[in-house]
Order: C-alpha cells, then structure tokens, then sequence
C-alpha cells in the first residue's frame, strides 16, 4: 500500500506539476516527427506523471486518474494498438507494417506513411505509460484481480 | 576445475580486448557501413536513408522515420519486450483472491 505524503506543500505542488508534465508528454510523442522524442519518451514522461501522483496525493485519489486495476490491461492495449496498424497495411493490400499501403483513402503514399508513424508512436507511448504504472502498482502491492 | 575456468576467462578477454582494437573508428566515412555502395557492390542503408527518408515518409526526424517505419519490426520488439516484463511482473507479484501466490 502506498502512503501518501504527509506535507501538504509536496501534495500542492505536485498536483501542480502533473498536467503540464502530461502536456509535455503529448507534445514529446506528437513531436516526434520534427524534434527528438517519440512513443517511449513521452510514454516514460506520461507514466511518470501518474506515478508522482500516486506517491504525494495517495493511492485513492490517484486512481481517479489511472486506476490499479487497468494498469496491466493498457500496457497490452498499447501493443495491440502498434500490431493492428501492421494488420491494417495488410488489409490495405500491402505488407505488414507497410504504412503506405494503409487503407485510408485520398492522402499520398508519403503522407500515409507520416500518419502511420504517429499512430504507431501512439500505441508505444500507451504500452509504456501502462507498464510503468502497472509494475509501479504490482510493487507497491499485489493487487487483487479477477 | 578453478584453475580452467581462469584460464578461459583470461584468454577470451585478450581475444576481445585484441578485437576491439580492430573495430573501425565511429562515423569514419570510409567505414562498410556508411560507404555509398556496400563490399558486394550493392546500393549502402545509410546513404538510402539520407537521401530518401523525408521524401519517402514526410517525416524530418530521420531518427523517427528509421526507427517506426524502415525498422517496425524492431520497435514492435521492443515494444513487446516492454509489455512482457510488465506481464512477467504482474505473475510473479500479485496474489489471487484467496490470499495465494500463483
């Protein structure tokens, strides 16, 4: 079980810092296509935003955020998601992980392959930001599942 | 017994301190892996990727387009390695309702 912090100006503060680290995060993995960054950066910042949260404000509040129970079951969402866009260039006629054969209608092959990297970064960004959490809370405690 | 084992390790740390000594120095451009056209003559990756990769991808960041498109197979690796250490947690460390380990 997690104790929360017991001075009120870490708890504050924190609360404070945790969306525009969540904004960073963002705009680390949706910038990935310009600057440094990408899915397992701003997926490491996303975690460790939750994380802080669940060390300073407790295991309760935080869990309004990101509950302990999903933490595992995101983690594999977050693959799903990066296998599927593979599974999608193979529906839209080409091979796997083939972005420019995406089944998206009316963009360029180099556009779609633009698309197909963010959306691959997405899915790394969530399986990252999940397993961080989910390992965190499986330390923390065993938690029980069903 | 002891005495094999020393021997081993001892001779096999020459041969590597001896093979890293041969390993090309690090972005020399004459180096195989950043000539135009490789020792078998065909075209070379990394020159196809610095006149290629924006134009193919629309991506400025080499670095991502290299690593999400021309290598995804890779980062879905990775990715999966990712998942299963938390996977490998979760089954080690989490208990059933009952109050039992697995």
């Amino acid at each position: 079980m997690v104790q929360k912090s017991k001075s009120i100006i870490v708890a504050l503060v924190s609360r404070f810092m945790v969306p525009f680290i969540q904004l960073f995060a963002m705009y680390v993995i949706a910038h990935g296509h310009y600057s440094p960054g990408g899915g397992f950066q701003g997926g490491a910042l996303l975690g460790a935003s939750i994380l802080l949260l669940r060390l300073t404000v407790g295991e309760q509040p935080s869990n309004l955020v990101f509950h302990t129970k999903y933490g595992t079951q995101i983690s594999g969402f977050g693959v799903f998601i990066y296998a599927a866009v593979g599974v999608a260039a193979i529906i839209g006629g080409g091979l796997y992980l083939d972005y420019a054969s995406l089944p998206i209608a009316g963009i360029e092959p180099a556009k779609l392959r633009s698309i197909g990297i963010l959306l691959v970064e997405i899915g790394v960004g969530i399986g990252v930001m999940a397993t961080m959490i989910a390992i965190f809370d499986d330390l923390a405690r065993g938690h029980f599942h069903d | 017994m002891k005495l094999i084992s020393y021997i081993i390790l001892i001779t096999f740390g020459i041969l590597l301190i001896i093979a890293a000594g041969e390993l090309p120095s690090r972005g020399h451009p004459e180096n195989p892996i950043n000539r135009d056209t490789s020792i078998a003559g065909t075209p070379g990756a990394a020159a196809h990727y610095i006149r290629n990769a924006e134009k193919e991808t629309a991506t400025p960041n080499m670095v991502t387009a290299i690593l999400a498109d021309y290598r995804g197979y890779d980062t879905l690796g990775e990715t999966t390695v990712i998942f299963c250490a938390g996977i490998v947690v979760f089954l080690i460390l989490r208990k059933q309702k009952d109050g039992t380990k697995i």
